[in-house]
Order: C-alpha cells, then structure tokens, then sequence
C-alpha cells in the first residue's frame, strides 16, 4: 500500500497530527476542559466554511476562527471556558453559522463532508506542510509554558500565590488548543476531533498516573490508532475516519475496563 | 519580629472592606487558630498575606516586610475547591508540579527535589502516596499531600485554609496532631482556620477571630466570650463551657455547626 503517494501522504499528515493531538489533549483532559476543545473545532467549522464563502483556503479560516475563539476563552477564562451551557450554546451557534455559509456558497458543498468528517486520504504534499508547521508550533508552545501550566491545572489556588498569571496560561493554552484542533480536524473532522484528542489522552490518564509515562502513552496510543486506522480503512473500504474513532474508542474502553495499577492498599 | 503585622490595615475585595481598620501582631513559633462566621475575611486574609491582595489602607507586614507574591517561607494550603473528581495524577508529580512551578519550559524533578519531597511525605506520615493517583486517595489522604507539599521549602510560616473541611473527625485529629508536632519541631508559625473551635483547642496558642470586619488575637479563654463574639457575629451570641468543650451559641443554636451545614468548600466573602 506504500506504492501509493496518497497513502504515504496519509500516514505523514496522520503521524503529525496524532502526536500533536496526544500531547495537548493529554492537557485538556488534565484540565478538565475536553467540551471547550470539544467547540473550539464547531467554531473552527464555521471558520472554515466562512473562509470558502470568501474565496480563502478553509483550512486558514478554521485556524484563524479556532484561535480566536480559543483566545476569547481563555480571557474570559473562569467565566466561560468551565460552563457547559455556554460553550454548548456557542457551538451550536457556530454549527448554525457553519450551515450559513454553505447555503450561500453550494459549490463548496462537496466539501463540507470533508470538513466534518475529514478526508486524511486527499492530502497534499502543501497540506503536510502546513500541518508540520501547525504542530511544530503547537508542540513548542506548549514545551515553553508546560511547567506553568501543569502547575496552574492541578494547583491554581496554590500557582497564583507563586506568581503564575493564571488567565495568561489559560490563554495560551486555549490557544494552542485551537492550533491543535485545526491540525486534528483536517485528518478525522471537525465532528470527531475527540477520537484523536481526547480518546487516547483519557485512555493513558486511566492506564499510568504517572506525567511523563501518561503523555508519551496518550502520543503513542493518537499515533497507532491514526495509522493502524488508515490500514483497516485500506483494507476494508471503509472511511478511515470511522476505523480511527472505533480504534480510540476501543482503546478507552479497554482501559476503562482494566483493574488500574496501584499498589495494595486499604483506604 | 513579629511574623505577621496588621497596623489599622483595610482589606477590600470589590469595594466591599472584609477586615476594616484591624490590628494585631502574630510572634514567631505561634500557633494561631483563626475563626469566624462565613465571609469573615479568612481567605481573604491569607491572600493577603501571600502578597495577592494589598491592603487598600493601613499597613501589613510580614517578616518586617510588605508581603511579597511568591515567597518562599510560606507554605500554603488552599482551601480544597479544585481537585478534580478524577485527576488521575500520582502525588509525586502533583507536589513536583508545584517546586518553581512558576518556570517556564518543561517540567523536571532533580534527584534533589524528589528526596525532598519523600522526606516531607515521611514527615506526614505519607510516603506511599507519591505513587497513586489523586483520584483514588480519600479525603484525609489528598489533605496531608497538600500538607506535605506546604512543608516543602522549609517555610517559616504555613498559612492552612480549612484543611479540615470535608473530613471525618478521626482523621480531622490525625492532621491537627501532624501538623502541631511539626511545626513545633521545626519552630514554624501556624494559621489554621477552621469552623470548629473545640478540635483545634488542645493545639493552639493564641486564637483570631474575624467578623463584622474586626479581628480579635488573643488567649481562647479571653477571646470566646460572649461580649466579644456578640460583637464579632453581629448578633446576641451565648458561649457555654462544659468538660472541655465551648459552645458558641446565637439563640440557642450552636452557630458553628449550622455555619459547617451551610458550607461545603465556598467562603461567601472570598472573590476569585
């Protein structure tokens, strides 16, 4: 199957935005802040189809919606980007908008199942580009406020008495939360940015309770369900988006399911 | 030195003075129990004290200073809101988060650092919480890992926020001694604040009691009366002592138990 250009694009875009994808979502369950990840990529829906409408590449309109959005978040931070109701609202908005947009510019249609579901089959050599360049950003952005910013997630009453600006972190974290999704949504969709950024990361968190051993596990989890994903979709016919989300859900579930390590102890 | 020092300072969150024009000296090696009704200004007053939250008029010094953001002899213990139901982070990289949390870059743990955080579990009797996670440790366990992370640094003041909320009275005993037995040790100041004034009895030195924006330090006998406390709550309060306990009471109900009913983690007075 590696005779193919399309198929060896496919595992580049896909082994990018697994490990870009595994790392920050590890973040975003740590924090607690899967729903706000979770609507950053509906945003980035509308950004996309808005960026169409205009004669711009989607993928630049999905980045520049996510990453406002993302920064408009973390600013808002305490207020908003921990309430349910509120995020929920805005996504559906966006999803509104998103529709919008497609109903004024029809020819793009035909892409709009791309843009939710994603394609990582009709990837070009600029696509990988772009999307190396997303993840090497994202992937330094995040190494450069990591230690803040574990510190602020699971201790922020205790960070802020340090000096940690807890609304900057917040933000630059949301932000590059935004990068990351419009990597992930460019391989399984906007619609299923989850079986990348979330599945694997939660399956890690229940397996190691452990920092570094959880990140590289929640990488290492993203990366072979996205290849192991695009194989089964090559073999089977099926869309590898669909063999991606059942492989991240498997895996969750597996961990769920398994008695998690601790050492014999009673409460 | 006094080890804190409020001179007719103000303390304001949001236009509103919580402690208004308050005096009083804490000495080194002090354990001070600091109590109140809900939205007294306890938080409120350790955040001050962190340097997070400047006085809008009067003066607070700590160690013979203006209160620095960041300081490295105060140990802190937030009150417990955050902790989320299922973080699934062991407590070695929880306490490691928080040495130079503040750096930018990756995180490390130097050797050096590691043996000072086992050595500070061992202190609190919690060396085999370094390897399990925060979601599967009970009430009374995740309080002595934010003890021993407070620890940590040898400070010389350890400011505690109701570390006894949300636990049952044997293991509300069990902090109280650790935390008295250390800090007599290693000769370091103690605000604790809490609801119950009769678990904290046979630990403290001195008391502080906050309400209707006063503040009144003193021996717990001179303090918890009810001319005093009448004052502090605003309202007529009766205090009764009967073998070795003190009732506060506001009539006829004990105000202390009904505040704890009421309050499960929220101090009205505290802003985020």
């Amino acid at each position: 199957m590696f005779q193919y250009e399309f198929m060896t694009n496919a595992f580049a875009a896909a082994g990018i935005v697994a490990v870009v994808s595994g790392v920050s979502g590890y973040f975003l369950v740590m924090r607690g802040q899967t729903f706000a990840g979770h609507a950053l990529s509906h945003i980035g829906f509308a950004g996309a189809t808005g960026a169409g409408l205009i004669g711009l590449a989607p993928l630049w309109g999905l980045v520049g919606f996510t990453l406002a959005a993302g920064i408009a978040m973390g600013l808002l931070s305490e207020r908003i980007s921990n309430r349910d109701v509120a995020i929920g609202v805005v996504l559906a908005l966006s999803l509104g908008f998103g529709l919008l947009f497609l109903h004024y510019y029809t020819s793009f249609a035909t892409q709009a199942t791309a843009l939710l579901f994603g394609n990582v089959l009709a990837v070009d050599h600029a696509t990988i580009a772009t999307l190396a360049a997303l993840g090497a950003v994202t992937l330094v952005a995040l190494a450069a406020i990591m230690r803040p910013l574990i510190f602020a997630s699971l201790q922020p009453e205790l960070a802020e008495a340090k000096g940690v600006s807890l609304r900057f972190i917040s933000t630059a974290f949301l932000g590059i939360v935004a990068l990351a999704v419009s990597a992930c949504a460019q391989i399984v969709g906007v619609l299923m940015v989850f079986t990348l950024m979330v599945g694997p990361a939660a399956a890690a968190q229940r397996v190691t309770c452990g920092l570094w051993a959880g990140l590289m596990l929640s990488a290492a989890l993203a990366l072979a369900e996205a290849w192991l994903g695009i194989v089964i979709a090559y073999h089977t016919d099926w869309p590898v988006s669909f063999c991606i989300a059942a492989l991240s859900a498997l895996c969750y579930f597996a961990a769920l399911a398994m008695p998690h390590a601790r050492p014999a102890h009673s409460h | 030195m006094n080890v804190i020092e409020l001179d007719r300072a103000t303390l304001q969150i949001g236009g509103r003075a919580v402690l208004k024009d308050v005096s009083f000296a804490i000495e080194p090696g002090e354990f001070i129990g600091v109590l109140g009704p809900n939205g007294a200004g306890k938080t409120t007053l350790m955040r001050a004290i962190l340097g997070l939250l400047p006085p809008s008029a009067g003066r607070l010094t700590v160690f013979g200073h203006a209160p620095r953001c960041g300081d490295a002899s105060i140990g802190y213990l937030p009150q417990l809101r955050t902790v989320l139901p299922d973080l699934r982070v062991r407590g070695l990289d929880y306490i490691a988060s928080s040495m130079h949390g503040e750096r930018w870059g990756l995180p490390s743990l130097s050797a050096a650092n590691r043996a000072k955080i086992e050595a500070t579990l061992d202190a609190v009797g919690a060396r085999d919480l370094a390897n399990r996670a925060l979601s599967d440790m009970s009430g009374g366990e995740r309080q002595r890992l934010l003890l021993a992370q407070a620890l940590i640094g040898e400070p010389k003041l350890l400011l505690l926020d109701e570390p006894l909320i949300s636990l049952d009275a044997r293991h509300q005993e069990v902090v109280i001694d650790v935390i008295r037995q250390v800090c007599r040790e290693r000769r370091i100041t103690v605000l604790f604040s809490a609801h119950e004034l009769n678990q904290l009895l046979g630990a403290i030195d001195r008391v502080l009691y906050l309400g209707n924006g006063q503040a009144v330090l003193g021996r717990v006998d001179d303090v918890v009366t009810a001319p005093v406390l009448s004052r502090l709550y605003g309202t007529e309060i009766e205090v009764l002592r009967a073998g070795g306990h003190i009732f506060v009471l506001s009539r006829g109900r004990d105000v202390e138990r009904a505040d704890h009913m009421h309050d499960h983690g929220h101090d009205h007075g505290h802003a985020h």
